[in-house]
């Protein structure tokens, strides 16, 4: 299957090259954010304030992260179940955001969302939380600090290895499940 | 009376906590290689070998398995003739909370309406059984907060008994697809009452994998539902193949003669526990 080695932030160009069943390998920044981080995210919006980083072409990974060992960037640092933010994910990606990083199903809004404003949902292995921390080589917390492991982080990853769940053409790579009726 | 120390309790609740969460079971181990030799998709195969490189890279760096270190599940059986002077709950607690600070593990306890994190992982989730004697066995299960949203608790109708089970069961699995971080492992209470089957539900999951029931026609039911599962073709991570479920675990109880109370408590493939005797 088709491996692409992308750089962030991403672009329309980008994201129209990838299919459902690409294999990623995402370089640069990307940021963390899970439930509480998106609800502050969606109160700042309101209040019409800044966010505390560029949304244009960003990708969110959807992580709380262990505490870091000393010596280490950060700790186990694999995705959590991606719908529940699925409520915030499309305000998002009319905003510019061009990734969200989980795992598990997406809404048909989200899916909507990603065909209108050119965005693509990957997929990270859960529960390998330590193994892909190898590929995050910097984090740091940029807002929400009094959330601990919801807080959002900037995190460098290099050669961090994902897979394209749902493209931006209406593509979906999960296995429907098999029920007679 | 015997006398167990607290402090004794404390630092094997701690050790075990920091173990439990960087140490696969070697049954789960076991039931990764097995699908990786046997797993009918190349993405499936993929899945296995980094979850057996995660396993090998967390046992040498001490970094937890999943970052998700779960809410601390105790099942206690605790000896009528055994005495803790200042408290079993303390003793545990107080591991729990230095085994979360000292092995870098994620708190993820918090309120549940203000969602603000409680800081230490508290509280201990503690089921305590008194049973005959005077020994002391903790059970520890690091529960994940996505497997855990997948389960489910029903009331089903003594009409619709073990068909009707099979079906609740089947459907769970196939509508938590990809979410719950298969290949899982169910836990399932059926019968006892509305807040009892999930408590055997979840204590069934302390089983090994490969264990078989004591009972042959709960042995059968078990491998029947299995295989029913496997059928669905979810697979590792829903990416598709063979091995959507690794085991299943049954425990049964008594209940109303209204009632057929019916619990699926979903584990994901980080099925972290380990135990401790006094």
């Amino acid at each position: 299957m088709p491996t692409y080695t992308l750089n962030t932030p991403l672009t329309d160009a980008d994201i129209e090259k990838l299919r459902a069943g690409d294999v990623v390998l995402l370089n640069g920044i990307i940021y963390s954010g899970r439930d509480a981080a998106h609800k502050k995210l969606m109160d700042l919006l309101d209040a019409g304030k800044p966010l505390p980083f560029e949304l244009k072409g960003a990708s969110i990974y959807y992580v709380g992260p262990s505490p870091a060992p000393p010596g280490r960037p950060i700790g186990s640092a694999g995705p959590t179940t991606s719908y529940r933010m699925d409520a915030y994910a499309p305000r998002l990606h009319a905003l510019g955001l061009k990734a969200s990083i989980g795992k598990g199903k997406r809404s048909d809004e989200v899916k909507k969302a990603m065909q209108e404003h050119k965005a693509v949902y990957f997929g990270a292995t859960g529960g390998a939380g330590a193994l892909l921390s190898k590929c995050i080589t910097a984090s740091k917390v940029i807002a929400f600090d009094d959330l601990g492991p919801e807080a959002i982080r900037e995190m460098t990853v290099k050669d961090f290895p994902l897979l394209v769940i749902n493209d931006a053409f209406g593509g979906e790579l999960y296995a429907k499940p098999k029920l007679d009726d | 009376m015997r006398e167990i120390k607290a402090a004794d309790i404390t630092a094997a609740v701690a050790q075990m906590c920091m173990s439990a969460n960087t140490k696969l079971p070697a049954d789960v181990r076991k039931k990764f290689e097995e699908g990786h030799k046997n797993e009918t998709t190349e993405a499936g195969k993929e899945i296995f070998r980094q979850l057996l490189e995660n396993a090998d890279l967390a046992f040498e760096t001490k970094l937890p398995l999943c970052q998700d270190c779960g809410l601390a599940i105790f099942y206690v059986e605790l000896g009528e003739d055994v005495f803790v002077p200042g408290g079993v709950n303390k003793a545990i607690t107080e591991g729990m909370v230095a085994g979360y600070k000292d092995g870098f593990l994620r708190k993820s306890s918090c309120d549940p309406l203000t969602r603000k994190n409680t800081g230490d992982n508290t509280p201990a989730i503690i089921h305590i059984d008194l049973v005959p004697g005077d020994k002391l066995k903790i059970s520890y299960m690091a529960k994940g907060g996505g497997s855990e949203n997948m389960s489910r608790v029903t009331m089903l109708s003594p009409s619709q008994g073990w068909e009707g089970i099979k079906k609740f069961v089947v459907q769970r699995v196939a509508e938590a697809g990809p979410n719950p971080c298969p290949p899982v492992i169910l836990g399932i209470g059926i019968g006892g009452t509305f807040e009892y089957a999930p408590k055997i539900a979840k204590q069934a999951l302390l089983r090994k994998l490969d264990d078989v029931h004591p009972d042959p026609k709960v042995a059968a039911m078990e491998e029947e539902l299995l295989t029913a599962v496997n059928k669905l073709g979810i697979g590792p991570m829903g990416l598709g193949g063979s091995y959507t479920c690794l085991a299943v675990k049954i425990a049964l109880a008594p209940c109303h003669i209204a009632s057929l109370p019916l619990a699926v408590n979903v584990q994901c493939h980080s099925a972290r526990h380990e135990e401790v005797e006094f």
